[in-house]
């Protein structure tokens, strides 16, 4: 399969404009279906993350974006026709009921039907964009996503500078030069209670921010 | 070919020659030196003079190409040196949309100002007006968290990355009686100045022994500025036939490129060390980001410009 020629303009626009600097540490790119995962602080995000993976990897990687920020308009054109991308309905934070309709076992389920077999997915745990200053605590997603596949393998990818380029609020970016690390892939061991997983998912991450 | 005389064509065939015996010697340095600790050295050096080929064929076609080349390459050269000066410093939120304003409208509009050679503007944009708007722009926003330091980061990275290497393409719109195509005395300013560094390096790893500012730059030693300063000023000298200038001046001038120069290096350096990073970037393989490799134009060329503005420009 290949990517949309759209993707790839944009795709090369974004890598043009973040000069992005990929990295991997202790790592390197697999076509094996995984779920790369990054912190969250522009809509360049994904974006630049997509574009810094190997052509054949990109071309079955789906970014998992939220449903109420990118179900309408020209936005879902853009996420949904030209990437491919998954929409899944999120929580307010710390509310117990999704803010669309929807259950987070549905969020779950729409996610491994959109994963089969080979697709890889791109996820930003914290669920929403930050300032670039701290990781937020991870969402339980990504451990319900792992207890329904087990074995799944993850990969942390540290964005730095992304914030500077396009923070949230802004509409014109200043081109910084940005960094992307990946690390070393992580599994969800048998028996990992949910709290420990993911802080040690965040940990994973939180730890390439400097290296 | 209407930008290109015979005095261009000289000056290209010797710095081709320049080239291909650098990478002569690279080469029997890689063959006869089998000592490991020098091995990490002359792959280093072998890089850079790989970098060098591509800089000067890029230099020579937009030298070639005419004015807008020259003001293209040195517009995205300033473009560049900005991204990379303002990655490293620290920024806030409340910055975003001057430094749009530094990236997307200044550094172009004084680009064009040479362009359409309205040297009366190219001179102020950035000392007068870029440098009364960036704090303005700043407080507009209201976040007033170390006002003066990100006001100066800003109006400082405009001023060097901009501003001064723009004095460069900027040679092409003095017009000096009797001299032939300006291109040349840029050609003459670049060679003088990169040649310098060149030659400080050279001589540095050859006998450099004394650290001049250790902390600040441990590869600069008073060996290497004596001999790089001399050799290039040297070099300057000999090419007096491309300049409006007598030998001696010629001297005088080479001289005054190479001290500015050396000059830049070093303040430029101790922004880095401030910053706790080695190189600017990673865009000039073997070199660094473009920063690294214009940190002695942004110094060189402004003085350079205005020494033949006042004496030779009627």
């Amino acid at each position: 399969m290949r990517a949309h020629p759209l993707a790839r303009i944009i795709a090369g626009a974004a890598r043009l404009i973040s000069g992005v600097n990929v990295r991997w540490v202790d790592s390197e790119p697999d076509a094996r279906q995984t779920v790369y995962f990054a912190n969250h602080t522009s809509h360049l995000d994904f974006v630049v993350l997509w574009s810094s993976l190997p052509a054949e990897i990109r071309a079955q990687t789906r970014p998992v974006a939220a449903q109420d920020y990118w179900e309408k308009g020209l936005r879902r054109a853009i996420a949904v026709n030209v990437f491919r991308a998954v929409l899944v309905a999120r929580r307010a934070s710390g509310a117990e009921v999704p803010l669309a309709s929807g259950n987070p076992q549905e969020a779950i389920e729409h996610m491994l039907d959109a994963m089969g077999n080979d697709n890889s997915l791109i996820l930003f745990p914290e669920g929403t964009r930050g300032t670039g200053d701290e990781v937020a605590a991870f969402k339980s997603g990504l451990y319900y996503l792992c207890q329904q596949r087990p074995g799944l393998r993850l990969v942390p990818g540290y964005l730095n500078n992304l914030n500077r380029i396009l923070p949230k609020g802004e509409f014109l970016p200043v081109p910084f030069i940005s960094r992307l690390t990946f690390g070393p892939a992580l599994a969800l061991a048998p028996d990992e209670p949910k709290v420990a997983f993911l802080t040690r998912a965040r940990e994973a991450l939180c730890r390439l921010r400097s290296i | 070919m209407k930008n290109l005389d015979s005095q261009l064509g000289w000056a290209f065939a010797g710095v081709l020659g320049l080239l291909a015996f650098s990478s002569l010697i690279g080469l029997a340095l890689k063959a006869v030196i089998r000592k490991p600790e020098a091995q990490g050295t002359i792959s280093n050096l072998n890089a850079r003079i790989g970098a060098w080929w591509i800089m000067s064929a890029i230099f020579a076609l937009t030298l070639v190409i005419g004015p807008i080349g020259s003001l293209v390459l040195f517009g995205l050269m300033s473009f560049l040196a900005l991204r990379e000066y303002v990655t490293l410093l620290p920024t806030r939120r409340a910055d975003h949309r001057t430094l749009f304003w530094a990236f997307f409208i200044f550094t172009p509009l004084q680009y064009f100002l040479i362009g359409i050679q309205w040297y009366g503007m190219f001179a102020i944009l950035i000392p007068v007006f870029a440098f009364l708007f960036v704090p303005a722009r700043l407080a507009i926003t209201g976040d007033t968290e170390a006002f003066l330091e990100r006001a100066s980061t800003i109006q400082w990275g405009l001023m060097i990355c901009v501003y001064c290497l723009s004095y460069t393409p900027a040679l092409l719109m003095l017009q000096i009686p009797g001299y032939g195509r300006p291109a040349k005395l840029m050609l003459y300013l670049v060679l003088v100045d990169q040649l310098s560094d060149v030659m400080q390096y050279v001589w540095g790893k050859m006998l450099g022994r004394h650290k001049i500012a250790p902390v600040v730059s441990p590869n600069k030693t008073w060996e290497g500025f004596v001999g790089g300063v001399l050799s290039a000023t040297a070099i300057g000298t000999a090419l007096w036939w491309m300049t409006p200038f007598t030998p001696a001046v010629a001297a005088a001038v080479s001289l005054a490129i190479t001290l500015m120069g050396f000059a830049g290096g070093l303040t430029m350096s101790a922004i880095k060390r401030d910053r706790g990073v080695k190189d600017y970037g990673t865009l000039i393989k073997g070199h660094g980001g473009i920063l690294d490799r214009m940190d002695s134009m942004c110094f060189a060329a402004p003085v350079f410009f205005h020494i033949v503005r006042y004496f030779y420009v009627r």
